[in-house]
Formats: structure tokens, sequence, C-alpha cells
């Protein structure tokens, strides 16, 4: 009963239908999704001495930077290419050179990340072209140029995790390159938080793996205090482990659903992962699986590491598995058979999904849902407890049962970049949380109060 | 200054050094990293608060997505404004049309919610897609019977500051539209947005002073009370820069006068009730407006008078939204012994500046759409102890190790008004003084690359 798998697809804006769908509303109302610049920009973030451009309005780069700024508590200097009423009509090329002019000015980046917009894509703005003039007029200057990157990112095409796997496959296939075959394997681990990523490198050091991890932004969006501004933070996966990429010995790439959720005219039959692709172009074996949340999903990352590289897992992982075993027995009547409402990206929600079933947990969400949605449909499925981002926050409070919050955004509560979910470390944290959310939720709701749980 | 866009130079300027007035109300330049938003942000800010209107965003979903909630505007009644609607156009409406996805969406909506009045923002790409917006809203308030507005706010046509003008044209559709009889001293309040409650401060001031307040624009707006706002006597007006042009807009068409004010500090607050006694020539209002200030500032004196024992010497760097909000805040913290060392703001006009530079100390920079770069570079160079600012500036400030004060649209407590005063004195002394301070001062962690120069 509690393994029952409880996905209910119910399209609603992606549906191109006026009427909604299976009692839908047409208009989507309170967006669990965001567009997919957001999910552009935290790729280049994740990019050594990389600063982000926004190629359309002002807006869009200040609204994602402050959504970001909320969430890491970080400086997120994005750039616009500012777009005027003018550039709508007579395009955007003398915007973009100020713009790339202006960043190098005052950044003096390596790389530049361009991310398109819905306006600059419905105009037609040929981002490659504008790159390639911006090149071919700066020839034989003195400065060394930035390298640039660019990935279309129309947010009527998906949502930030779209824009995010997009930009992922326009870096390596912008960089990446073939010279000769090495020991060290690619790490593509998706959106995940910056204690994430510090734990997944942790672990491949542990294990002697070398590896480039990418995006990397667990310090460009989590960095320590530095008394400077740093223009451009330190950190990100540098541009040669980039490069190199295409040398790897093998691919582990996290994630299910990745940018195909969505088709688009423009790529129709060419939708590719970033490990598909250096699979495809490279010949790199690309172990792709879910994000590594519980036992079991994190085992088959461990196997696969195993498996590459031949080596054991160190003792100190062996035995942070073996306190989450010892956890999950100790704690397991807390959770079995409650129902937990999940909402987020969708590989990481599939990846909760996986991890509720493992501990007795139903885990009940929705396909491309919006939040007044899920409100609706909580009437009837009575959640025990919420799972997911701050967003949900609205529906927990009117429901009066808790939220434990995960992914991105967290905008309500401290701390987000330092959340682990990820691998045996991960999965003890949000147990952790998760029991004590329950416990918590009976203890001030009994009408005695208790010492002992 | 080095560390100054070439074609920024002439929006910096140095109060007490530079005889010039400062450049402004010009376009944000391309890849400067402006702190401003657009013209769509402008208008739907300044909308948001109308609790009893249905507020729908006729675009991708990113516009909706960053404007969910996005002011802590409160409401007495309905709470119809925090919901955040999107037609959420796909790639398909883009490219055959989202007009009659906005019709079957916004009808739904109203069916279901059944709001006063409907606004219906367009973005960036509706105009360029040929969406009648104008057409869609005229069929729809035939259909429904209330005022549905276009709000015509393509991110491209300006900056945050037409969308201001954007949102009061839509207001003043209402303007006129409904006839009641309200006492003849009666007022609006023009440009309180009721964060955290301070509009309730306000009212309560005016109500001791036996001021009748008609409507309030657009802080726990309603509909109604809009329509019926030609009215009042007299448009009391806060955050010029969003709502003089509403307030010129009535005086035009019906004759309502209108008078400038800001609550924010004793002397501006108490300037605003006594021009509003003064206005009605009122003996008694004026009587009563004196003993409630004396009221007011014997208590507030001694508490303040001991903070400004503490934070004497200490030195500020503002940069805010608005320029008068600004001007306020200089007095303000004068008040409590602080002096400001950096003043800028988003949108300030010429003559905002120019008061400024009267207002500040020599030496004082006074900059027009500053971005990271400048305002990094200024707050060292000035050795500012404290910043105030939204949310994209605190980054800024904490990374360089400055107490940060937030007077943006997300703070919790009250600014305005005298008790506002002391919230005010307390965030100040508390960030001024916390012992944190004592780890970023005495041992700075090495920095590496990527810094100011």
């Amino acid at each position: 009963m509690a393994s029952e798998n409880k996905i209910i697809n119910k399209t609603n804006s992606e549906s191109p239908s006026f009427g909604g769908v299976g009692g839908g509303f047409v208009s989507t109302r309170n967006s669990c999704k965001l567009c997919a610049p957001l999910g552009a920009s935290m790729v280049f973030k994740g990019i050594e001495g990389c600063v982000p451009l926004i190629h359309g309005s002002q807006g869009c780069a200040t609204y994602i930077r402050r959504y970001m700024i909320s969430h890491f508590k970080e400086p997120v200097d994005i750039a616009s290419s500012n777009f005027s009423e003018e550039t709508t009509i007579y395009g955007g090329s003398r915007n973009f050179i100020t713009g790339i002019n202006n960043i190098i000015k005052q950044y003096k980046p390596q790389v530049i990340g361009i991310a398109s917009t819905c306006l600059s894509e419905t105009i037609g703005e040929d981002i490659p072209g504008h790159i390639y003039n911006y090149l071919e007029a700066n020839e034989g200057e003195t400065r060394t140029l930035p390298t640039f990157i660019h990935s279309s990112t129309p947010s009527y095409c998906g949502s930030h995790a779209e824009g995010f796997h997009n930009t992922v496959l326009a870096t390596v296939k912008t960089l990446a390159e073939y010279q000769k075959k090495n020991d060290h394997i690619t790490l593509l681990p998706g959106m995940v938080s910056p204690a994430d990523l510090r734990y997944l490198k942790d672990l491949l050091a542990d294990f002697d793996i070398k590896a480039t991890v990418f995006p990397d932004y667990s310090e460009t969006l989590d960095n320590e205090y530095t008394s400077e501004y740093q223009l451009i933070p330190t950190g990100g996966t540098p541009i040669y482990e980039i490069k190199r990429m295409g040398n790897s010995k093998a691919v582990i790439e996290f994630g299910t659903t990745f940018n195909k959720g969505v088709s688009r005219a423009k790529d129709k039959g060419a939708l590719q992962t970033a490990g598909e692709w250096l699979e495809s172009t490279y010949y790199i074996k690309n172990h792709q699986m879910p994000l590594p949340i519980g036992i079991t999903a994190t085992d088959r990352f461990v196997s696969a590491l195993k498996e590459i590289t031949g080596k054991e897992l160190p003792e100190q992982h062996r035995k942070e598995r073996g306190r989450l075993v010892d956890a999950y027995i100790d704690a397991h009547k807390y959770v079995f058979g409650k129902k937990a409402l999940l909402y987020g990206e969708d590989d990481f929600v599939a990846a909760l999904a996986d991890w509720c079933k493992e501990i007795g947990i139903e885990p009940y969400y929705f396909k491309s849902t919006d939040f007044e949605t899920l409100r609706e449909e909580a009437e009837s499925i009575k959640p025990d407890m919420l799972l997911g981002n701050s967003k949900g926050y609205y529906i927990a409070r009117e429901r009066k049962i808790p939220l434990v919050r995960v992914g991105f955004p967290i905008h309500d509560r401290f701390g987000a970049n330092r959340m682990h979910h990820l691998g045996y470390r991960g999965t003890q944290e949000l147990f952790d949380r998760v029991v004590n959310a329950l416990i918590e939720y009976k203890q001030e709701n009994s009408p005695i109060g208790y010492k002992y749980l | 200054m080095g560390h100054i866009l070439d074609e920024r130079q002439m929006q910096v300027s140095v109060a007490g050094k530079d005889a010039r007035t400062i450049d402004c109300n010009k376009v944000s330049l391309a890849g400067s990293v402006s702190q401003r938003a657009c013209v769509f942000c402008g208008s739907r800010v300044v909308l948001y608060p109308i609790a009893d209107a249905l507020h729908l965003i006729h675009g991708p979903i990113g516009c909706a997505a960053y404007t969910w909630d996005i002011r802590g505007s409160l409401s007495s009644g309905p709470e119809l404004h925090r919901l955040s609607f999107s037609t959420d156009l796909q790639e398909r409406d883009v490219i055959f049309g989202g007009e009659t996805k906005l019709y079957n969406a916004a009808l739904e909506l109203i069916r279901k919610h059944n709001p006063k009045a409907a606004f219906i923002y367009t973005t960036c790409i509706v105009g360029v897609i040929g969406d009648d917006v104008e057409r869609a809203c005229r069929m729809l308030q035939d259909e429904t019977g209330i005022p549905v507005i276009p709000v015509q706010a393509p991110g491209f046509q300006g900056s945050k500051k037409d969308g201001y003008k954007v949102a009061c044209e839509a207001i003043f559709k209402l303007v006129g539209t409904k006839q009641k009889s309200i006492p003849a001293k009666s007022i609006n309040i023009l440009g309180d947005f009721n964060l955290a409650g301070e509009l309730w401060i306000l009212l309560d001031y005016y109500r001791k002073m036996g001021v009748h307040v008609n409507a309030t624009i657009t802080g726990d707006g309603r509909v109604d009370d809009i329509c019926n706002a030609h009215s009042a006597a007299l448009n009391v007006v806060q955050c010029s820069g969003s709502m003089n042009y509403l307030a010129k807009l009535m005086k035009d068409k019906y004759g309502v006068p209108s008078m400038r004010v800001s609550y924010f500090g004793i002397e501006d607050m108490s300037d605003a009730l006594y021009d509003v006694a003064r206005f009605f020539k009122d003996d008694e209002m004026m009587a009563k407006a004196r003993q409630l200030v004396k009221d007011e500032v014997s208590r507030l004196i001694p508490e303040l008078a001991w903070y400004k024992a503490q934070l004497t010497g200490k030195k500020a760097a503002i940069y805010v939204g608005g320029a008068f909000k600004a001007i306020s805040l200089v007095k303000a913290l004068r008040l409590i012994g602080v002096q400001s060392v950096i003043v800028g703001s988003q949108t300030g006009t010429p003559e905002d500046y120019e008061l400024i530079k009267k207002l500040c100390d020599e030496g004082t920079i006074i900059v027009d759409d500053s971005n990271p770069v400048e305002l990094s570079h200024f707050v060292k160079e000035k050795q500012a102890d404290i910043f105030i600012g939204g949310v994209k500036e605190r980054p800024i400030a904490h990374k360089i190790g400055l107490g940060f004060c937030d007077h943006n649209h997300e703070r919790k407590e009250p600014l305005a008004g005298y008790e506002g005063m002391i919230n005010f004195a307390k965030e100040i002394y508390a960030t001024a003084m916390s012992p944190v301070w004592k780890f970023t001062k005495t041992s700075p962690s090495p920095s590496k690359g990527g810094d100011v120069r």
C-alpha cells in the first residue's frame, strides 16, 4: 500500500488547450515553475570566472537576481542587454555589443554566459551571429576576449529546469573537446544545493576519484566572508575542466526528465542531455540515474563509481550508510503510512518520491502543476506533510501541517545553501528533518505535551 | 573614477564639489548590471496591493512567478491580490497568438473569484506577437460586468518608473466611475502601500485629527474606494515618483488638489499632518495635530536621544528605489546621529537630486541608477558602517562587512510614522552594534582574485 506510486498526470500549463485539462484552469495559478533564464543563470554561476548576461529587458536580470539572492544570500551579479522599444524594433546587436563591452570593462570575466529571453527569441535575435560578429570585430585585440557561451532559453518553453539542463548542454557543446582518454570522470549533478555539491566533491575525493563536477556553484553561490566585494566570486568549474570532459572515462548524470519535458519547434527531435551528447559525440559511457536521495538511489550511484573506477566505498562513507540504516530502523514508526505532498523540479520530485517509498511514506505529486491545483488536490489527499520549496508554505499554513523545506527556492528560512539532500549524508539530514517535523507536529497538537518520544 | 563606466560618469556627483546637475531619467546602460527592474515591475508593484481586484499577467511564466506575493502589503479584508495568475504563454501561443487563451483564462478566474475589477498586465512579448489586449478586455468587461483594465506594461518600454505611470493610468480608469457622498474634510492617501501595516498607523493619526480618509491608493486598496476617489478634497501623495502622475490626472480632470508628503522621520511625518490641517484651514484640526505630534514626540525624544548617543559618528550609505524616500532617510538618520555619505536611487529626478545635494554634507556621493561595482567601491571609499537598501543591496553590504537595513518591499517592521522612527532607530542600532562585526574587522579572510580594483 505504502509503496504505491501516486503520480497524477495532470497537464495544465504545458497544454496549449484553452479549456484546461482534467479540472485544471486555463491560467497558471501560483506557479510552481520559474522561467528558463533563471536556470541558465544558475549554470553560468557554476562556471569559473563567468558573468551571466541576459539578452532582453532589464527586468529579467533584476528579477532573477533578486530571486536567487533571496535564496542564496550571496551576491548574484547578472548583466542585461537592456532592451528598449527601439531595440525591440531594430534588433539587439548594438545593445549586445555595448553590454559585452561594459561587462568586460567592469568585470574582466573569463567567460560570458548569454541566455536569451522570450523577447529576444520572439523578435528573432541571432545570438550566435552577434557573438561571431563581436569576435570578428575585435580580432587581433591585445586584450584577451572572454569565452562566449550561448544558451537558448525563451521562457515560453519549459521551466527553469529546462533552462538549467539546456545550459549545461550548451556549455558542454561549446567547450568540451577530445584529446586523449583520461582517467577522470565527469559528474553532472543537475540542480542541487551548494552543500550537496560540496558533499559530492568530498565523496569523490575520499574515493580518490578525479572528477569534473559541473556546474559547480558551491562556492560562487555560497562563499565565505571575503571583506571585499568579489566582482566575480571565486569558485566554479574551471574552463579547462569542462574542456577535458571530452576525454573523461565516464559520465554520471543525475536526472530522469531533464530538458525533455517540452519539445520545441526549434530543436524538435534533437533534445539531448549533456551526458547523452558526450556519449554520442565522444563515445563516453553515460551513466544516467536518478538523483541519489535515499539508500537505494545512493547505492546505485556508489555502484556506478565502483564499476567505473574499481575502487571501494571509503570506510567513513560506509559507516554513514550504516548509521542511516540504523536511523531508519529507530524512526520507522514515525513516518510509516504518512502521506506527503511533493512539488518542485521533476527530477528532484521523482527522486524524493522514491525515497519516500523507501521509508514507508506515501508520496503524492503532480506533473506540470501549480500551487493552487495542489491546494485543491490537498483537500482530498489530506497529506500529513508537504515536502518542497518554501512557496508551498501557504498551503501548509492553511492545512496546519508541517512543511519540510527542500530544494529551491527557500525564501522564508535561513541556510538553504547549507542544506543537504544527496547521498547517505544528505538523506540522513533529510530523514532527521522529516521525522522531527512529524514528531513536532504530534507533540504540538497533543493535549498534554510530553518529554520523551 | 575608474570604476565608473564612461557613459555613467555624469550620473554620479559629489555634494559640495560638483556644481552640475546629475544626469538622470535615462535608460539603464546595457551591461552595467543596473539594480532597476522593468516597466512591468513598476506597474505590478503599484497595483499589487488592490486587494479585491484580480491581477492576471498575460505572458510567459517568469513575470508572474517573480512577482507572486512580492510585497508585504497587508489587507484588512480580501486577499485576492496575493494570488499570482498567469496565462503562462507557450511556444504555440506565441506563434498562433494568445488572445483567446487570455480571454478564457480571465473569464474563468473572474467567475471563480468574483473580483470587483480585473487588471490584465501585458508583458514584453504580448505587443510583439500582436495580441489585441484592449479588445479582449472590452469583451471581458461586457461579459462579466466588472471593469477589466489593460495594463500595458511591456518591460522594454522604459524603466520601472514608466511602469508607475502605466499603473496610474490604469487606476485613473476607475476613478470617477462611482459616486458616494463622503465627509467634506476627506483625503486620499496616495503612495503608501501598507507594508508591515504602515498605512494603518497613518489612518490612526488622521482619524485623531478628524480627517476622513477616503481611498487609500494602493495600500489596503479597494476598487470601490478608488472609483470614488475623485470625491475627496485632497490627495496626499507619498512616494511621489509613483503617484504624482495620478494626482496630476485627478487634478486636471476632477480638480482635486494634491500635496507631497513623507511619513519617514519625525520632521516629515509631523509636516504631513500639519500640512493637511493647514490645507483645511481648520484650527481645531491643527490643534489636534499639534497635540498628537506633542504626545508622540515627547515620548520619542528621550528614546531617540539614547540611540543618538550610541550611534553618533556612524556613517550610512543609502541606495533605494525612489529619491524622495532617500531624502527622508537622510533626515531620519541625522536625527539619530548618523551621517549619510552615499545617497542614491534608481529613479530620482533632477529636482530630487538637487534637494539631496543641498541636504547632504560636503563630500557625500550622490548617484543615479547605480550598480554593484560602483556601490561596493563607494562604500569602501567612504568607509560606511551601515547600508540602507533593498534585497539586492544586502549581499553587497554583508560581503564587505557592513550592517544592513532593509528599507524595501519585504520589510516586516513598520518604519513609517512615529513608532516607525523608533523601529528604524532600533534596526540601525542592532546592525551597527552587533558583536559579529569583530570577526569582520579583526580577521578578514584572505581574498583571492576578482576583487574590486
